[in-house]
Parts: structure tokens; sequence; C-alpha cells
């Protein structure tokens, strides 16, 4: 209690305006941003994923393991800012057992579990078959059991029981496109459908968001895949990375001209809150929107991108530029889950006023816990990538190369 | 009395019967909960045959009179003390703005700690157009964005209009706040549970009035029944232009302003 009147306190200071005395304190915090952010770039992943199997872009196939890891790795920690955020998370369950029907976050458990269950731990059982199985029977000690245990003690890999593998892939990432656009555009619909909140409520919002997750997705293992690969002593497959920049820039330009619809239909129809959105935009948002989200995190990117495509540069001016551009999106796209929902808190719903939102550094809703659960993704992907390594050399050669 | 009895007797009879259904259906998972559900089901059966109240019955609501309202903000002291609302100035079931429209068009409005220590003058060049004073409240509405949004179910519209908090069940991930057009809604900084106006509902099912009404010196706000024709609330929806916050949201509101301006929101 004492701890919520000394935060709360110097806010008052802050306000600009009018607002209802309940909305002083700021209710979705750095954990709510995660939230949609982490989603996001499961769902990017998978997409890139299921570039390979269901649209054969040869190229990519490097990252497709890679892509499938990461989209589980990141799955597996998507829930934990929820979690962290409720104010009674031993009461979370409740959720599953008596969901409100009525309620798009009571969805949350159901979409999540069918997204975790029947789409990405299926797709990489089936993938994965085989070599697990190779692996345990060359390996030793603890990895073998490992390596047992998940194959589900399975043995067959008689070419026809690949061939069932290999369609079960197919068939699952038919069914994972959909569900990843689901497992986003729910997270979208959550925002979107509050009608009370002017700068959420929008139809675009669930494809705002996928898109921007696709876009966070392909920069994210491309990013993964051109710090790893150096460290394992390999080179990078420049045909791959061509690729992955040429989707990542065609989403981006889609991304781009859905935002962009959505702000000029808002400026078009200039309803009732249109003034006070303006001057969020221009005021508390301009850093997080304008600089960071729009010209840093999309427009210098694609520029740089284009201009490495027009011009035939040599490969290693081609990997820097694609990397700092991969960076960079993933800044802006962070940028803009944080412009949605904590922008989305900035002004009264009275429209006749502006708070402030200022993060702690620790406890729970603190930057440090933020940068911790950022963190744990990344720890997953890597015992991930010790029990299942994605690398090609490692499927061909049935050992383990790490 | 006795047949409303017999009423809620079979309604309660009836509950159980789907309830021991459903346990068979899903009975490892739901046989805890349902027995916590049981015991606390039989306490609110106990409450409300002891005063009498069926639910059903009723369907209340309230008129504000804007005119009227001085801006004491008595009201929203006597619900902090009332509902035991913590006293920090970030916490309101109900407060009271203040407009002040000047002639230039400017328009200041504000609402120091919910009116509970008064306003202060504001020295302005300006010339005033016009000022009054705004209590808010929940809205009750009957169309609700809290209930519709609540992922367990734990904030619901009761038979009688009023929207409630089960704050045993309250998971407090804040949506229904997010979804309140009108800011009603805060989390409790101690039980972290969502938290609202419940029309003082301890006060209503004993026939007395909402704290905020009864403290209030000029009969700004008036509560009643919306459904039978004696009730001072529907005299007041008769005698008066009547004006609800935020009618393009569809909420419908069971909280009835009089001489509402087009300033508020």
């Amino acid at each position: 209690m004492e701890e919520i009147i000394q935060h709360l306190t110097p806010i008052l200071r802050d306000i600009w305006g009018y607002i209802f005395p309940n909305e002083i304190e700021l209710h979705w915090g750095i954990l709510i941003v995660l939230y949609p952010y982490l989603t996001g770039l499961v769902a990017g992943a998978f997409i890139l994923a299921s570039l390979v199997k269901v649209f054969n872009v040869k190229e990519l196939q490097p990252t497709y393991r890679l892509a499938m890891l990461t989209a589980l790795a990141f799955l597996i920690i998507a829930p934990l800012p929820l979690l962290g955020h409720l104010g009674h998370p031993e009461r979370s369950y409740e959720i599953f057992l008596t969901p409100n029907s009525a309620s798009a976050m009571a969805m949350f458990g159901f979409v999540y579990a069918w997204y975790l269950m029947a789409v990405l731990c299926l797709e990489i059982w089936f993938e994965y078959r085989k070599d697990i199985i190779l692996w345990a029977q060359k390996g030793k000690g603890l990895m073998k059991w490992i390596h047992k245990i998940i194959s589900l003690f399975s043995h067959d890999i008689s070419e026809k029981a690949i061939k069932f593998d290999k369609k079960w892939v197919k068939i699952v990432t038919i069914i994972g496109i959909p569900s990843a656009f689901l497992l986003h555009g729910y997270v979208g619909f959550i925002f979107g459908s509050v009608k009370a909140n002017p700068w959420w409520s929008s139809v675009l919002m669930p494809i705002v968001f996928l898109f921007s997750a696709i876009v966070s997705g392909i920069a994210m293992v491309l990013i993964i895949y051109m710090v790893v690969t150096p460290f394992r002593g390999k080179s990078l497959d420049i045909e791959c990375l061509d690729k992955l920049a040429s989707y990542l820039f065609y989403v981006m330009i889609i991304d781009f001209s859905l935002e962009a619809l959505d702000f000029v239909h808002r400026v078009y129809e200039s309803e009732e809150s249109i003034k006070i959105l303006a001057y969020l935009v221009s005021d508390k948002l301009f850093i997080s929107l304008v600089v960071i989200q729009l010209i840093m995190g999309m427009i210098i990117p694609l520029g740089m991108i284009a201009l490495i495509k027009i011009m035939k540069s040599p490969p290693e001016l081609k990997k820097m530029i694609y990397f700092i551009a991969a960076i960079l999106v993933e800044i802006g796209i962070f940028t803009t889950r944080w412009n949605i929902v904590i922008g989305g808190q900035l002004f009264s719903k009275s429209f006749r006023g502006l708070t402030v939102y200022k993060m702690t550094f620790f406890g729970l809703e603190g930057l440090l816990a933020g940068l911790a659960i950022l963190s744990f993704p990344f720890i997953i992907l890597f015992l991930l990538t010790k029990i299942l390594p994605p690398w090609e050399d490692a499927k061909t050669t049935n050992e383990l190369s790490l | 009395m006795e047949n409303n009895l017999i009423q809620i007797d079979k309604k309660v009879e009836r509950r159980s019967f789907l309830k021991k259904l459903a346990v068979v259906a899903l009975a490892p998972l739901t046989v805890r909960i349902l027995a916590s559900d049981d015991g606390k089901l039989k306490k609110v059966k106990k409450w409300i045959l002891d005063n009498g109240y069926i639910p059903g019955d009723h369907k209340w609501g309230m008129g504000i009179d804007i005119g009227k309202c001085i801006g004491c903000g008595r009201c929203a002291d006597a619900c902090k003390n009332e509902n035991g609302v913590p006293r920090e100035p970030f916490f309101f079931r109900t407060w009271v703005e203040r407009y002040n429209i000047y002639e230039n068009g400017d328009i200041k409005v504000d609402s120091p700690n919910g009116a509970i220590d008064g306003f202060e003058y504001i020295p302005s060049k300006n010339k005033m157009l016009r000022s009054f004073f705004v209590p808010k409240i929940c809205n009750h509405c009957d169309n609700p964005p809290c209930v519709q949004v609540c992922p367990v179910g734990a904030t619901f519209k009761s038979e009688d209009g009023v929207v409630l908090v089960d704050t045993d069940y309250c998971i407090g991930c804040r949506y229904c706040i997010q979804a309140c057009p009108y800011g009603a809604r805060f989390l409790h900084p101690e039980k972290l549970t969502a938290e609202k106006c419940t029309f003082c509902y301890h006060r209503i099912v004993q026939d007395k009035l909402p704290a905020c009404v009864e403290v209030c010196p000029t009969q700004t706000r008036i509560f009643g029944e919306l459904n039978k024709k004696a009730s001072p609330l529907v005299r007041f929806l008769r005698m008066n232009k009547i004006g609800v916050l935020k009618p393009s949201l569809n909420t419908e509101p069971k909280v009835f302003y009089a001489n509402l301006d087009m300033e508020v929101k």
C-alpha cells in the first residue's frame, strides 16, 4: 500500500489537464508491453518457418528448425508477464475452469494451449523424430535418456515412417498458419475491442498486430541466426540471409501500409477523441512513436534494405546492413507495443488530460523484472538448441555438433 | 414473503442439481472448487433470506440533478467511510467534478481529492460563462463493458441491475478497469482486486439508501426503482430532461443526469 502511494503521489504533479481520479494509477505497465511483444515473436517465427514447409522456400531451410525452436522458447515464456501482472496469480487457473465466454481475455488459455500442444510441440516432434531416435541411439548418459523420452520411445525410422512424419509436418504447418494468425490476431483483439479507449478501439488492430508480429519474428530469427552461426565457427548462408531480408522487407511494407491506413483513417474521421490523441502523439509519444517506431524502426531499415537490394553490394556489407536493419526493426516493434499499451493509458477517458508513466527499477512491474523476462526466452532457446540442435550439419551427420 | 422464500429455495435446488450434473461431468477438476462454491452459496442464501430481499423484484438506478449539486463533496467522503475505500486521492467509488467554462471557450475541469476537501477558487482573467458540479459514480450500465471483458466472470450484473465484483473470485487482471469508459473502477491497493460502486448493496438490500444519497444536503442524488411508477426515481425521470454519459458507446447507463452539459464526458 505504502509503495503504491509513494509511487502515485509525485505523478499528481505531472498530470496535464483533467484526468479521472481513478486514472492516476496506470494499470497495465511494462509486463503487459512484453506480452504482445513475446507472442508476436512466436507467431512471426512460426510463420517464417512455415514458408519453408508450405510454400517451399528452399533458401530458408537453414533457419527452419531455428525458427521453430525460437517460437517455442518465446511461447513458453509468453504467459509469464501476464501471470506476474495479476493481482492474484494463484487464482489464474479460474480462466481455464470457469472462463467467461464473452471475454476475449478468457480465450487466452485455450488459444495458448492449442498453439503450444497442437501446433508447435507436434510439429517439432514430427520434424525431429527421426533425428531424435538417431541421437538417442548414438548418445550417451543423460542426453541419451532425454532424447529417448522426447522421442516418446518410438524407434521406427523406416522410409514409410519418415514419409508419414513429413506428411504430418506439412499438415500441422497448414493448421499452424491460421493458428498463428489466431494467436496474435487474438492479442490484437484484446486491445482492439475496448470501445472505451479510442487509441485501441480499431478493427485493424488484430491485423496490424499480426503483420508487426511477422516483421518482428523474421527479424528475430535473422538476428539469432547471424549471432549464433559465427559462434559455432560456421559461415552464414548468404542466400538464406537475402531471402530473409526480402521477406522482412515485403512484410514491413504491408505493416507500414496498414499503420498508415489506420493513421489516415483516424485523422480523416476526426472523431471526438482526435484532439487529445493528436496531443498525445505530438507530445508524450513523440520520441517513442515518431522518432523510434516510425523513423528508426520502419523508414530507416526499409531504406537500408532497399538500397542494398538495388545496388550490388559485397556480401560482407550486406550482412552488416541486414543485421543493423533487423536490430532497428526489433527495437521499432518493441516500441510499437509500448506505444499501444502505454500510449493507450496516457490520456484520460475524459479526453481532457494526459498523465505520465513512471517505470520503477525494482519490483515486479519494474525495468529489471522486464529485462529478466525478456532474457528468459533466450536462455530457453539456448537449452533447446542443446537438446534439439537445429543446425543443418547436426541433421545430416546425425551427430551432436555442439 | 413465504412465496418468495419458496421461490428462492426452488432456484437454489435447481442450481445445486445443475452443479451436481457438472460434478459428474468434470469430476476430478471441479470437485474442490464447487465444494467451496457451495459453502459460499449457502452463506449468500442465508444472508438474502435473513433480509427478505429478492433481487429479481428490483431494478435499481440513480438520478443526479446537476443543477442542485453544490460541490461539497460529502457524498465522496461518506462513500469512503461507508465502504472502506482507501483515503488516498487515487481511489474513488464516487467523486465530484467542477466545470468552469469561460467566455473565450476555455474549459477547466478539476476534482481535487474527489471534492472531499471542497474546491478552491481559481482566479482567471477570463469571464466565466457557466460553472457547475457533476457527481460521478459507476453507471451500472445495462450493457456493461466491464462485465463483458472479465475473463473469469468475477464481475457480474445482478438480477436487480447492480454491477458487482466478487472479490473472492477476481484475479486482478484489470481488464475491467480498462474497459470502463467512465473511470469508475480501480484496483484496491491492499486486496489487489477490482473495486467499484455497489450502490451500497449491503444497505439497499435492507431498504436503506446508498451512503452518498443519504448524506447529500441538496438531494442532488435520487436513488430508487426504475420499474415502479411510484418510485422517486421514476418521478425524477418524468419531470426532467435527462441525459446519460457517453451515450454513443451504447453502455445503457442506469445513472441519469438532469441538466447535463455537453462538456461533461
